[in-house]
C-alpha cells in the first residue's frame, strides 16, 4: 500500500520502537502533525526547540536509548543548534528531525528556510537532507543506526514538506549496512595481553573513567576490575556513576575541580587505565606535566580520540564493555597466582590517606546556607537514588562534588560543551522515561532562566521534576573566576536582579518554595520532594562561596587551590 | 612535512564540504585538494595535499577516516606512489627572451599552449617539485598569470 511521506516516517519511528517524541510544530512539519494522533508514541509539545533536543539528549542520557526531536523549518531548526552541539559533545544518541521548505524552494531563500544541514555538520556525527521519498524510510534507518552504534552521537535528518505529501509503498529496510562505517568494536588480543602485563606489573595503577564507559554499558566490568584488582577508580564529569560514588576505592573527580586524591593520585601513578575518555583540557591541566610517571592506556571506540591531545603509550581501539570483558579473563587468569589485595595495598592506603587529608569539603558556620550543604542534603533526602541534572556552573560542580552517584544514567550535565540552560529540560526527558523516579534539576539562578519556559510543559505533562535553584545572585562561575585572577572585577555577573521565583512557578501552575535559613532547607526539599507536581525551591545561598578544589586552566593537576 | 592523501569518498552532495569543513573546523591547512569521478559509480576520489607535524596528520587521516561519507583514507607518503600536477604560466616573452623560454619549455619537456607578440603560456606536467622548479626559473622572465591543479596522486602498482 502507498504511504504518503509523512506516514512512511512515522512508520519508522514506530518500528524503532520510539515511545517519545520532543517537538515543536510549524508548516515544514504540519504534515507529520496531522498523521501524529493516528500513531502509538507520545509527544511531548515543548514552549522552545532548544528545550525540545535538551529533553531528547536527557532522555537519551538516563535510559541510554535514542531520543528523538522534531520541529520545524528555519528558525525552530537553528533553535535545536546548541543542543545538538551540547549532544554531539557528549556523543549522545539522539535523532533530530527538522521541516524544510518543498524541494523546488530549497537554495531560493524561501521563507523560513535555513541550511540546516550545512549548519550542523560540524556538531553532527552525520546529516542527511532526503531529497527524494524513495530514499526516506532508508535515511531514517540509517539515522538511528549511526546514532546509537560506534561512538554516539546526534543525527540530523532535514525532511522537505512536498517529500512528506508524495506517497510510495513502504518498505522497512531490514538491514543496514554502509561501506564506509564500521566501527571497530573488538579488541585486539595482543594489545589487550599487553595491558593485562602492565597491570601485572604496575605498582600504583589507576583506572580513569568517562562517558565511554557508560554509553558501552560497562560498569560491571570496570566494577569488575576494580575491586578485584584493587585499582582506585577516579572519573571525568561525564563517567560519574560508572563506579559506585560510596565505594572506598572511589577517589571522586578529577580535573580542574576534581579532589585532592584524585589528582595526587593521577600525578604519582604509575599506570594509569583511560577508558573512554578523551582527555578534556578540563581533566588533564596543563598536558605536559599529566600523568607525568604513568604509563598511558587508553581504551576508547573512536580512533580519533587517542592521541589526540596527550601521547599515549598503549592504544587500544575498542568498545569499552568488550575491551573490559576481554581485560577481565585476561586477569582472572593471573589472578590465581598473585593476591591484588596485597600488591597495591600501600598505594591504596597511600591514595586513601589523601582523601583523609584533603577531603573534599567547606567552611561551616556561616551565616549563610553553603549550596554544598544544599547538595549533600539532596542526596540523603533522596537517598542516592535520584536522577540528577545539573545546569553549568559552580551549581554543576558542587552536584558533580557532593551528590554520590551510586549508579550510572543518573548523572545529567552537559560536560564538553557546558550549556547553561540545559539540565531543566533534559530532567524533563529523564522524567519523561521514568515518571516514578525523582528527578532533580541542580540550578544556578542564572541557568534557569535560560530555559525556564519549559516548565509549562512540565506542568502539562504532569511531569514532577524538581528545581532546586542554589539562588547565589551571580553567574557564579564567573564570578569566582572575576574573584581568583580578574581582581575581583565583577562586570556583569552580578544578577541579584531577578524574578520571584515562587511566583514564577506558581504563574505556571506549580509548586515554589523560598528558603533561607540553613535549618529549613532539609524539611522544604522533603515537602518538595513528596508533592506530585513540578517544584522550584529557591534556596538563598552565599553569594560569594566558590568551588574548591580548584585547577587554575593551564596550570598542572597538582596545583590545587584548596578550602 | 607535506603529506598526500589519496581519498577515496561517496560521490554525494556535501560531501566535499565535509571533507573541507573538516580541515577547516580544525585549523589543518590544505594545501591542495583535487576530486573528480571515479570508475565506480558513485564513488570519487580526492587527493589532498597538506603540510603537517606527523601527529597533526594522524589525526587528520582519524577525522577523515571518522566521516560517514569517506570510504577508504591513505596517507601515501607512506607508500610509493605517483604523483602528478598540471601548471599553465603566462610568461612574459619579448623577443629577445623568447629563444631562451623555448629552451628551458623544452629541457622540462613543457607544451607552449598559446602564444602572442609578447606572451607564451606553457603547460607543464610533473610532480611537485618539478612544477616548483620551472615556476623558479621562469619567473625572473615575469610570470603574469598561474593556474595549478593541485597534486592528483595514487599509489603504484606492486613490483615484483
Ligand atoms: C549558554 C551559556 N552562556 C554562557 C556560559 C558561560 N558561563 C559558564 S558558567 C556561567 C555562570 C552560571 O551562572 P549560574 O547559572 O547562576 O550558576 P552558578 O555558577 O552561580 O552556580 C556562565 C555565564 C555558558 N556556560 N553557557
Amino acid at each position: 500500500m502507498e504511504l504518503t511521506g509523512a506516514q512512511i516516517f512515522l512508520e519508522c519511528l514506530k518500528k524503532e520502537g520510539v515511545d517519545v517524541v520532543f517537538g515543536f510544530p510549524g508548516g515544514a512539519v504540519i504534515d507529520i502533525y496531522d498523521e501524529l494522533p493516528n500513531y502509538p508514541f507520545k509527544h511531548i509539545l515543548v514552549r522552545h526547540e532548544q528545550g525540545a533536543i535538551h529533553a531528547a539528549d536527557g532522555y537519551a542520557r538516563a535510559t541510554g536509548d535514542v531520543g528523538v526531536c522534531l520541529v520545524t523549518s528555519g528558525p525552530g531548526a537553528t533553535n535545536t543548534v546548541t543542543g545538538i552541539a551540547t549532544a554531539y559533545m557528549d556523543s549522545i544518541p539522539v535523532v533530530i528531525f527538522t521541516g524544510q521548505v518543498p524541494t523546488p524552494l530549497i537554495g531560493n531563500d524561501a521563507f523560513q528556510e535555513v541550511d540546516i544541514v550545512g549548519i550542523t555538520r560540524p556538531c553532527t556525527k552525520h546529516n542527511y537532507l532526503v531529497k527524494d521519498i524513495k530514499d526516506l524510510a532508508f535515511t531514517v534507518r540509517q539515522a538511528f543506526y549511526l546514532a546509537r552504534t560506534g561512538r554516539p552521537g546526534p543525527v540530523l535528518v532535514d525532511l522537505p514538506k512536498d517529500i512528506m505529501q508524495q506517497k510510495f509503498e513502504f518498505v522497512w529496510p531490514e538491514d543496514v549496512s554502509l561501506r564506509s562505517y564500521n566501527p571497530n568494536l573488538k579488541p585486539h588480543t595482543r594489545q589487550i595481553k599487553k595491558v593485562a602485563k602492565l597491570i601485572e606489573k604496575a605498582e600504583r595503577p589507576l583506572i580513569y573513567a568517562g562517558g565511554g564507559v557508560i554509553s558501552s554499558g560497562a560498569e560491571d566490568e570496570l566494577t569488575w576490575l576494580a575491586k578485584s584488582l584493587n585499582i582506585p577508580v577516579t572519573a571525568t564529569l561525564m563517567g560519574l556513576g560508572a563506579f559506585p560514588g560510596n565505594d572506598p576505592l572511589w577517589l571522586g573527580m578529577l580535573g580542574m575541580h576534581g579532589t585532592y586524591a584524585a589528582n595526587m593520585a593521577i600525578n604519582n601513578a604509575d599506570l594509569v587505565l583511560a577508558i573512554g575518555a578523551r582527555f578534556d583540557d578540563r581533566v588533564t591541566g596543563k598536558v605536559s606535566t599529566f600523568a607525568p610517571k604513568a604509563t598511558l592506556v587508553h581504551i576508547d571506540i573512536d580512533p580519533t580520540s587517542i592521541q589526540k591531545n596527550v601521547a599515549v603509550h598503549v592504544p587500544l581501539v575498542a568498545d569499552c564493555k568488550s575491551a573490559l570483558s576481554a581485560l577481565k579473563s585476561e586477569m582472572e587468569l593471573k589472578s590465581k597466582s598473585i593476591d591484588w589485595e596485597v600488591s597495591h595495598a600501600v598505594w591504596v592506603r597511600q591514595v586513601q590517606e589523601w582523601s583523609e587529608i584533603h577531603p573534599l569539603r567547606y567552611k561551616k558556620g556561616s551565616k549563610f546556607i553553603k549550596p554544598q550543604f544544599v547538595v549533600e542534603k539532596v542526596y540523603e533526602i533522596s537517598n542516592g537514588d535520584a536522577i540528577i541534572a545539573t545546569e553549568v556552573g559552580q551549581n554543576q560542580m558542587w552536584a558533580a562534588q557532593f551528590y554520590k552517584f551510586k549508579r550510572s544514567k543518573s548523572f545529567l550535565s552537559s560536560g564538553g560543551l557546558g550549556t547553561m540552560g540545559y539540565g531543566f529540560p533534559a530532567a524533563i526527558g529523564a522524567q519523561m522515561a521514568f515518571p516514578d523516579k525523582l528527578v532533580v534539576n541542580i540550578a544556578g539562578d542564572g541557568s534557569i532562566q535560560m530555559n525556564i519556559q519549559e516548565m509549562m510543559t512540565a506542568v502539562c505533562n504532569n511531569l514532577p521534576v524538581k528545581i532546586v535553584i542554589l539562588n547565589n545572585g551571580y553567574l557564579g562561575m564567573v564570578r569566582q573566576w572575576q574573584e581568583l585572577f580578574y581582581n575581583r572585577n565583577y562586570c556583569e555577573t552580578c544578577m541579584d536582579a531577578q524574578p520571584d521565583f515562587v511566583k514564577l512557578a506558581e504563574a505556571y501552575g506549580a509548586a515554589g518554595f523560598r528558603v533561607t535559613e540553613e535549618k529549613d532547607v532539609e524539611p522544604v526539599l522533603k515537602e518538595a520532594f513528596a508533592l506530585n507536581k513540578p517544584v522550584i525551591v529557591d534556596v538563598r545561598v552565599d553569594p560569594e562561596e566558590n568551588v574548591y578544589p580548584m585547577v587554575p586552566a593551564g596550570a598542572s593537576l597538582t596545583d590545587m587551590l584548596l578550602v | 612535512m607535506r603529506h598526500t592523501l589519496s581519498v577515496t569518498v561517496e560521490n554525494e552532495p556535501g560531501v566535499l564540504s565535509r571533507v573541507v569543513g573538516l580541515f577547516s573546523g580544525r585549523g589543518f591547512n590544505i594545501e591542495s585538494l583535487n576530486v573528480a569521478p571515479t570508475l565506480e559509480e558513485g564513488v570519487s576520489h580526492m587527493t589532498i595535499s597538506t603540510i603537517g607535524e606527523e601527529q597533526i596528520i594522524e589525526q587528520i587521516v582519524k577525522q577523515l577516516r571518522k566521516l560517514v561519507t569517506v570510504i577508504k583514507v591513505v596517507d601515501l607518503t607512506e607508500h610509493k606512489s605517483v604523483e602528478r600536477e598540471m601548471a599553465i604560466l603566462k610568461v612574459n616573452a619579448e623577443d629577445a627572451k623568447r629563444a631562451e623560454i623555448l629552451r628551458i619549455v623544452d629541457i622540462f619537456r613543457c607544451k607552449v599552449v598559446d602564444v602572442s607578440v609578447d606572451e607564451l603560456s606553457i603547460e607543464i606536467t610533473g610532480d611537485n617539485g618539478k612544477i616548483e622548479a620551472i615556476i623558479n626559473l621562469l619567473s625572473r622572465f615575469g610570470i603574469k598569470e598561474i593556474a595549478r591543479t593541485g597534486s592528483v596522486a595514487m599509489k603504484r602498482a606492486l613490483q615484483i
